[in-house]
């Protein structure tokens, strides 16, 4: 286990290490000359002059290259075009914005699709897994968008139960947790009744059967661990997703999260953010995947203990 | 098995008729059987696949799957208790204590995240209420009475570190936890090696004799029946067709049915004949039976036979279910004279042709292929997976060469490496002087019309989504040999009717086909382009004993016809004794013995050889050999065994054989073997 430990930490790192030297390089890609387009065309030649010394693009790539990985190793991400505020600071406001919306949604989303997918799995061609799986249809289908308003209709609006927008207490977290988890608990309750139905036909579970292991059992200990594996990838993916920022829910319901920070700062050409935002949202996905990598590990002894 | 099997009744199975609901309409799958195991016994269930058989014992287990399957009517009575009636929640305590299930494929029916100990310790607990220490206690035991060494270490090892014989063990431990009355084996060692099938077939003898248990054994293999069994019963489309004593079935198995499986099983001593085939396929269980269903394959059904079901007739301790036994007296039935036609050895000696060969067709030189092992980060290369090491052999044109051997002997990799399908990592493959080492990209691919391959398994060789016409043609196409359309398409027709199958099968697609139709549509795509080689890699391994005997009669057809070569990659050496002029046996990526078939076969050199013969179960008892006893598995390829390869299993290991592999020794008439015994 240490070493299978050892081994993705390490590739871990190999990944971040790459994605920080795309993502330095990601300035250069900008068409034409990056300064001019920050600044706009309309620009004074020597607003111009200031902004490359300030970015340091007078100097050679390489350099450049190496000021910047020092950069990110102290922490310095640069400062924000538009707030001259330094991007570190920026980038801890709405950090914990988007990781409680994240952990909240994924909680309600593993909320509703654990039992509805195992109902659906039990109770295969009845009305339940009917009535299961056109909830999940409807998930699917109903874009956050328009399920984020109808929410706030009902419950803020109508109801007056909760805030309509905002992060103030734990209430105004209420909403948006809602509409990206059903959203989320739709696509996994099918995949863990599609996932457990496989694994119900699988022999072994014959095997416990014929060991005289009641139903209830052989569901949970040897049908569901085994369900999970492939569940807990498409699990993976989808908290990455929402680490990068659920833009649309965060905008629907104002959240001040990096979904909302990444689109004002396109806005604004405020591209030192935008290159950190980047950056942090790769992050997030390596850091995910490697987790995701451990808990696989740790549910499936071929993998811990290799093939 | 045990001396005085009790007379005592365990369980009874009267009338018991199980359904499964398809889109066809109703499938009997178990259509009223009854039989009766009684204490201590070992009663086998013999038939071929579709049968029943398997969901005779889940219907005992109330195993079926549902809801499509249930047991529509019957009565499963154990000790006079009937099951069918027990509550759920009574049932389970029967499962696992009374009545315990070992199955088929140990290597998918074992929890893959839970380890070894959890797996039995869960029976344990159920079953004898221990927890915590003691528990670990009884596995640990159970473990060491199944035979797996250094029980405490494998105690917390996860199934995919053990073996497929070592997994068995495992399921057996599970089934022995309860302590049960009876052990229902379905088909235990198909899936194993034969000589771990010794092996497993030994312990759950032992097991019987120290436990009592009584054994219903599920099997198609008639010497595993021969070897195991008290008592018989066979199969055919969801019924028992025969019941008798094991030791009067063997003498004279009366259904006709029952003759023909032993006429179709293949053999040496048949060798100057096509074996004898089952015509036609079994009948579709949906529909209501209103005369014998074997009828319209058997060779003696008369007017009885197509106009009524035949009713179970016994006597004494046998019981079968023929018209012949009916009102036609027993001088009359046309039976006894056929059989005595069909199954006396041929008074001369089979012609051992060691093949007219003209010449050589394919000749193999040191021919290694090693996978490099890949580890960490960077995928270095840590060592090598030698799982061909130095194979030389050759085969005349028009001749067929055996390659036998164990699973992870590397005889596949052998074929695929002479195929150019694995490019060998050293030794040349020359086929009439060209070496197909050297060739490369158009041109080995033009060259591919000489060498073909069928596989295995013909349900998963062929793309499904492709009609049988085109995959016939697709080498045609693919190698422009036939650019025609209508002369590619009367192709197409010749090559299906050779291979015995009606011009409509073109336009229809693989899964309309029984698995010997298929087979039979791999060899037709085989032949399509018109190859001089062809590898046959064991092609009759996933077809019934029935099925097999069409297929190798085919196969031998072609050869005559087409002049072909085989080579003939199996682990099955009846079929080699039928079927091959020289048989090459395979040890841990070498060859060990060569030579004629007569030779290896009847005057076997090697010790491994030796075993392997000896581990086959036989059916004629009287000239069964004692089995062998190879301890352990295979070891690895990436680490084979200093010396030679075969010392750590070996019953006759030296001081030699530890320290360098044995060189060749030629025995008379092209007979090899790499063995000190014989230097």
């Amino acid at each position: 286990m240490m070493r299978f430990l050892v081994s993705r930490l390490a590739s871990a790192l190999v990944v971040i290490l790459g994605v920080s030297v795309l993502v330095f390089f990601l300035i250069h890609l900008v068409p034409g000359d990056p300064v001019e387009v920050m600044l706009g065309e309309g620009s004074q030649p020597a607003d111009r002059e200031a902004l490359r010394r300030a970015l340091g693009l007078d100097l050679p790539v390489h350099v450049q290259l190496g000021h910047y990985l020092q950069g990110l190793l102290q922490g310095d991400l640069g400062v924000s075009l538009h707030s001259r505020r330094p991007i570190g600071e920026i980038l801890l406001e709405r950090i914990p914005a988007t990781l409680e919306l994240a952990l909240a949604g994924l909680v309600v989303a593993v909320l509703i699709a654990l039992p509805l997918g195992i109902i659906a799995a039990l109770r295969k061609d009845t009305p339940w897994d009917g009535g299961a799986m056109a909830f999940a249809m409807l998930g699917v289908s109903i874009p956050n968008f328009w399920m984020g308003p109808l929410l706030i209709l009902v419950f803020s609006l109508w109801l007056g139960w909760l805030p309509v927008s905002g992060r103030e207490g734990p209430a105004s977290l209420v909403l948006p947790a809602l509409t990206l988890g059903t959203a989320m608990a739709a696509i996994l309750s099918r995949m863990i009744r599609a996932t457990l139905l496989e694994v119900l036909n699988e022999d072994y579970i014959r095997t416990a059967r014929a060991k005289g292991l009641s139903w209830g059992q052989v569901v949970r200990r040897h049908a569901l661990r085994n369900a999970m594996l492939p569940v807990i990838t498409l699990l993976g993916l989808q908290l990455g997703a929402l680490l990068a920022g659920a833009v649309i829910t965060e905008i629907v319901f104002s959240w001040p999260g990096i979904g909302q920070l990444v689109i004002e700062s396109i806005q604004r050409r405020d591209y030192p953010v935008v290159q950190a935002c980047v950056l942090l949202i790769s992050l997030a996905y390596v850091l995910v995947n490697t987790l995701t990598d451990l808990c696989y590990a740790w549910l499936d002894p071929r993998i811990r203990l290799g093939q | 098995m045990n001396d005085k099997p009790g007379t005592d009744i365990l369980l009874s199975i009267r009338n018991l008729t199980t359904c499964f609901e398809t889109a066809n309409g109703l499938l009997h799958a178990v259509d009223d059987v009854s039989f009766d195991i009684r204490r201590g016994e070992t009663f086998a269930l013999l038939g071929e696949s579709g049968c029943g058989k398997s969901m005779t014992s889940l219907s005992i287990m109330r195993l079926v799957p549902e809801p499509a399957g249930r047991i529509t009517r019957g009565q499963v009575l154990l000790d006079g208790r009937d099951l069918l009636r027990l509550p759920e929640a009574e049932m389970r305590r029967v499962r696992g204590n009374r009545i315990a299930m070992i199955f088929q494929e140990p290597m998918t029916s074992l929890n893959p995240v839970l380890s070894v100990g959890e797996q039995i310790g869960e029976a344990v607990r159920l079953h004898r209420g221990l927890r915590g220490r003691a528990a670990r206690e009884v596995v640990l035991a159970l473990l060491d009475a199944v035979g797996i060494p250094d029980p405490a270490r494998r105690h917390d090892e996860y199934p995919h570190q053990l073996s497929g014989g070592m997994k068995q063990r495992v399921m057996i431990a599970i089934a022995l936890a309860g302590e049960p009355d009876l052990l229902i084996a379905d088909e235990p060692t198909t899936a194993l090696d034969v000589t771990i099938q010794a092996q497993v077939l030994a312990l759950l003898e032992r097991l019987q004799e120290e436990t009592g248990m009584a054994v219903l054994l599920i099997t198609h293999d008639l010497g595993v029946v021969a070897g195991m069994a008290d008592r018989v019963a066979v199969m055919y489309a969801g019924q028992i067709v025969e019941t008798a004593p094991r030791d009067a079935f063997f003498a004279e198995p009366r259904h006709p049915y029952s003759r023909k499986l032993f006429e179709s099983l293949p053999d040496i001593a048949k060798r100057d004949r096509p074996l004898s085939v089952i015509p036609g396929s079994v009948p579709p269980l949906y529909r209501e039976f209103s005369a014998c269903r074997f009828a319209e394959r058997c060779a003696f059904a008369w007017e009885d036979c197509r106009a009524s079901v035949p009713r179970w007739i016994t006597e004494g301790e046998r019981g079968v279910r023929c018209h012949l036994y009916d009102r036609v007296p027993a001088s009359r039935r046309p039976l006894g004279a056929e059989a005595e036609a069909t199954s006396s050895t041929p008074s001369a000696a089979p012609a051992l042709s060691v093949a007219s060969h003209d010449g050589e067709l394919l000749e193999v030189e040191a021919l290694q292929v090693h996978f490099p092992i890949q580890k960490g980060l960077f995928k270095r290369t840590v060592g090598y997976v030698r799982a061909v090491d130095g194979v030389s052999l050759r085969i005349g044109k028009g001749a067929t060469v055996a390659l036998v051997g164990e699973s992870g002997c590397g005889k596949t990799t052998i074929g695929k490496a002479i195929l150019q399908l694995i490019r060998p990592t050293a030794g040349r493959v020359l086929l009439e002087g060209t070496d197909l080492t050297a060739l490369r990209g158009e041109a080995l691919r033009r060259r591919r019309r000489d060498f073909q391959i069928i596989f295995q398994d013909p349900f998963s060789s062929m793309n499904p989504r492709m009609q049988v016409g085109d995959i016939i043609q697709e080498g045609l196409v693919a190698l422009g040999l036939e650019r025609d359309p209508a002369r590619r398409q009367a192709r197409v027709d010749a090559l299906l009717e050779q291979v015995g199958l009606p011009r409509e099968a073109k336009g229809r697609y693989p899964h309309e086909f029984s698995g010997g139709q298929r087979q039979r549509i791999c060899i037709a795509r085989a032949l399509a382009v018109g190859p001089k080689l062809l590898v046959c890699d064991e092609p009759t391994s996933a077809l019934d004993i029935s099925v097999q005997a069409q297929i190798l009669n085919l196969l031998r057809e072609l050869q005559e016809a087409l002049g072909l070569s085989y080579l003939f990659i199996t682990h099955n050496l009846s079929v080699v004794g039928y079927l091959a002029d020289e048989v090459a046996v395979m040890y841990l990526g070498r060859i060990v013995e060569y030579g004629p078939v007569d030779a290896v076969l009847n005057r076997a050199r090697h010790p491994y050889t030796q075993a392997l013969l000896s581990a086959i179960p036989v059916i004629d008892q009287e000239t069964r050999r004692e089995v062998i006893r190879l301890e352990g598995d295979l070891p690895s390829p990436a680490h084979p065994p200093e010396g030679c390869h075969f010392h750590t299993r070996c019953p006759h290991a030296m001081d030699a054989c530890r320290r360098r592999y044995p060189g060749r020794t030629r025995l008379d008439g092209g007979h090899w073997v790499h063995c000190y015994l014989y230097e």
